[in-house]
């Protein structure tokens, strides 16, 4: 039976088909449905870990013990979780270990555009690349077979493109796997220079003969369709190459990205006049090729930057460009917002309206940044909100202290703001840190984490208190507001910003998407009222316009929230709360 | 390759492009079709333009996306997103576009203005362009969400499917609360096309 599946479900499927018991993963765009899908099989342990490095250190954890064992994560999460990776390569495993990590070429949803493939190199580490969703089940359940074989954990590069688009799959039953026997072997997991020395040496050799591997291994395809054009790739830029050239052109697809065959290249390389390496980001597999003396064409036509298509294929190599037609206007962008609603918007208007110098970090807050509210002076990565504001208030002094904040959310706070805390205390910057509580890890799509009270599965977990987190690590000044009540938390942000020691604000309202949020009526506006002061379009509601000269609410969208009314000085905005 | 025919749902997020695609594409894969379903997800939920693509073809459908000049069909479900859309039509390509207009941050801002007449200037293109009131017909047929199904009852017509292969598609997709809502909705846009 074939079904249409998306490459991150056929990730999956290809889990349970290869007898995975254990799964432990941090959301990231693009990578987050492969452990929701996970999840609904009752076969496989399937976890939320609070960041990528726990993750991968729950699923290593998991193959010493003998079972097969995954964890998935987007590109940047790989940068977390790369310590215990490196050291990973050295100890091997027990059961099979397979690491997922999602590049995003074009940062669909990205702070940056890593090239992941720059990891495996770095830790030595086998790495397929597949280029639909029939590859992604397939190559799961050899990525199994090749980490039991060869004795290390394996890397799977996902992109964009192959995690979310669905194609044809062909499913089959789950493999009876048990699990493989535990033996207590120092010199293999113990991790200390003098172990390491020899492992080092095992990871070497391992490397060599996966490198032999490549050359016969039919993850590496070569499909001759004559002589003139030869083209070197993998993954998703396979298929844009094949729908420029068809059978027109001969194809190298790698499925193996690490290590890269020699001898398959050069003859693969004799066979046709032209050759050219179609990779998106870094020129991984042209480096090789040029490195081994083959002469091939790359990123002398192709960019480093951005997404390619197939468009971007028949530009380059063969000059062509489609005819098409566009208006001649100017057409605003639109840019994703803040929900109506998001209980995160009225503490970015106090920000503003205080020109804090805010410290920002990753997460739907990060729109705070986009006007109108323009709220944010940095965002770098997950947790750096608190970290760098410290780092800027010790460079600043007292000036700096009392006119900046972090702001971070829970999810993030959970993943790696706790260190950076510890870290404002230990050190004694008077830093404000504010951390929106909405109760969900909202960006990703609402998955849970350990302040949500619910595991992945659906269950009821242990719930992390963020107010005793932040008292137990030392911070004395934690208060809690709500982010609706625009008085309240101008107080508690003026009041804390000039406190003179560390001090947390947790604004705490769940996200206006969770299915069990009520709302208010939608408010309206008294046209009489209304005189077009425009304060009510500070706050960038997606519910608010102007319609005929007059501020406007959309009944549909809004959710009495009641932020707007807060501006209005002029009672023109009315309903919601008053009338429940 | 020719025969790959290729079309692209473009909206605001949270107008429910994401399902109409996947009934688009349980549709021509129950046809035999090579099919594949490109999504954005992520941003998606947060009111920023959204684009899926549908391609289908007798023989392989290899990239899952649509380029400039490509599309045979462009589904709109806001006259913006339709507009900048355009470039992706094929010659001769066709839109349906809803006529709802949903103004985006830097109209709200007054950054920008939202263009006016969006439809005509389409239309003087030469561009064969099916305009309609989706959400209208959504809530005559009982929920403001249901403009995607109207949408797909809209294409149902253009495309040379019966009409129950499509039926059967939105009762796989849709929740089932929402069934004879999606039902009207999608009947509605089936009278909208002679
Ligand atoms: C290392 C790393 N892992 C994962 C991500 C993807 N990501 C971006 S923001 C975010 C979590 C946001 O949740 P939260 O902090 O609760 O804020 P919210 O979006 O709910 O406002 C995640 C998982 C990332 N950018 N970097």
């Amino acid at each position: 039976m074939s079904k249409l599946f998306l490459g991150n479900e056929a990730v999956a499927r290809g889990l349970y088909e290869a007898g995975c018991r254990v799964v432990s993963s941090y959301p990231g765009t693009p990578s987050t449905e492969i452990t929701e899908f996970a999840a609904k099989y009752d076969e496989i342990y399937a976890e939320w870990a609070p960041n990528e490095k726990v993750a991968l250190e729950v699923a290593l954890g998991a193959g010493i013990k003998g079972a097969r064992s995954f964890s998935a994560m987007k590109h940047v999460g790989l940068n977390v979780a790369a310590d215990p990776l490196f050291t990973a390569s050295y100890t091997g495993v027990n059961g099979g270990v397979v690491i997922a990590v999602a590049d995003d070429p074009g940062m669909h949803s990205s702070q940056n555009e890593q090239d992941s493939r720059h990891y495996a190199i770095a830790a030595k580490l086998p790495m397929l690349e597949p280029a639909d969703s029939q590859e992604c089940k397939d190559y799961i359940k050899e990525a199994f077979e090749l980490s039991e074989e060869f004795d290390t954990p394996v890397l799977i590069r996902l992109s964009t493109r192959v995690s979310h688009s669905q194609s044809k799959v062909e499913i089959c039953d789950r493999q009876q796997i048990e699990l493989k026997e535990y033996v207590k072997n120092p010199q293999k997991y113990v991790m200390v220079p003098a172990n390491a020395r020899n492992r080092h040496v095992v990871v070497e050799e391992r490397q060599s003969r996966l490198a032999e591997l490549a050359e016969t291994s039919p993850l590496n395809k070569v499909e001759i369709g004559g002589d003139s054009i030869g083209i070197i790739t993998s993954g998703i830029s396979y298929q844009y190459a094949k729908e420029v050239f068809g059978d027109k052109a001969s194809y190298l697809k790698l499925g193996m990205v690490n290590p890269l065959p020699t001898k398959l290249i050069e003859d693969f390389a004799k066979k046709v006049d032209k050759l050219y390496v179609v990779e998106e980001l870094d020129d991984i597999i042209e480096t090789h090729c040029k490195k081994n003396g083959i002469n091939v064409l790359g990123k002398e036509i192709f960019s480093l930057i951005g997404e390619f298509s197939q468009a971007t294929i028949a530009e380059k190599i063969l000059g062509d460009k489609r005819e098409n037609v566009a208006l001649d206007v100017n057409i605003p962008v639109r840019p994703p917002v803040m929900c109506a609603g998001c209980p995160h918007r009225g503490l970015f208007y106090i920000l503003a309206k205080h020109k804090a110098y805010v410290s920002g970090d990753i997460g739907c807050y990060t729109l705070g940044a986009a006007p109108p509210l323009s709220a944010m002076d940095t965002t770098i990565c997950m947790g750096a909100s608190i970290s760098a504001q410290h780092g800027y208030n010790v460079a600043g002094g007292e000036d700096t202290e009392k006119k900046s904040v972090a702001v971070i959310g829970d999810s993030t706070f959970m993943h790696s703001g706790v260190t950076g805390l510890i870290n404002t205390v230990y050190n004694g910057s008077n830093s404000t840190i504010i951390i929106l509580d909405n109760s969900i890890t909202g960006m990703t799509g609402h998955q849970h984490n350990p302040t949500t009270g619910y595991n992945l599965k659906g269950d009821i977990a242990q719930t992390i208190s963020i107010e005793a987190v932040c008292k137990a690590v030392g911070v004395r000044r934690v208060r809690i507001v709500d982010p609706y009540d625009l008085k309240a938390t101008e107080e508690a942000v003026v009041e804390e910003m000039a406190a003179e020691e560390p001090s947390v604000i947790i604004t705490r309202r769940p996200c206006a998407l969770l299915k069990y949020v009520e709302y208010n009526p939608p408010l309206t506006v008294d046209r009489d009222k209304c005189i077009t002061c425009r304060a009510c379009f500070r706050i960038g509601c997606p519910s608010i316009s102007m319609k005929d000269g007059k501020a406007s609410i959309d009944a549909t969208s809004c959710t009495g929230c009641g932020v707007c009314s807060q501006l209005c000085r002029f009672d023109a905005i009315v309903g919601g709360k008053e009338n429940v | 390759m020719s025969n790959v025919f290729s079309i692209m749902l473009v909206g605001v997020g949270g107008q429910g492009t994401l399902l109409a695609s996947r009934i688009l594409g349980d549709v021509l894969l129950s046809q035999g079709y090579d099919v594949k379903v490109s999504e954005v997800h992520g941003m998606s939920q947060r009111g920023g333009s959204v684009v899926t693509y549908v391609k289908y073809s007798n023989g392989e459908v290899y990239s899952p996306v649509v380029t400039e000049g490509e599309a045979d069909i462009i589904i709109a479900f806001e006259q913006l997103e339709a507009a900048r859309s355009l470039p992706m039509l094929k010659k001769g390509g066709k839109l349906i576009t809803n006529t709802q207009k949903i103004s985006p941050m830097p109209v709200i801002t007054g950054a920008m203005n939202y263009p006016d007449d969006i439809i005509n200037q389409i239309k003087e293109l030469d561009v064969d362009i099916i305009a309609v009131d989706a959400l209208k017909l959504a809530i005559e047929a009982g929920s403001s969400k249901a403009v995607n199904v109207v949408l797909m009852g809209i294409l149902s017509k253009i495309m040379p499917f019966e009409e129950k292969i499509w039926q059967d598609a939105l009762l796989d997709n849709v929740p089932k609360k929402a069934i004879s809502i999606n039902e009207k909705a999608f009947i509605l846009g089936r009278e909208q096309y002679k």
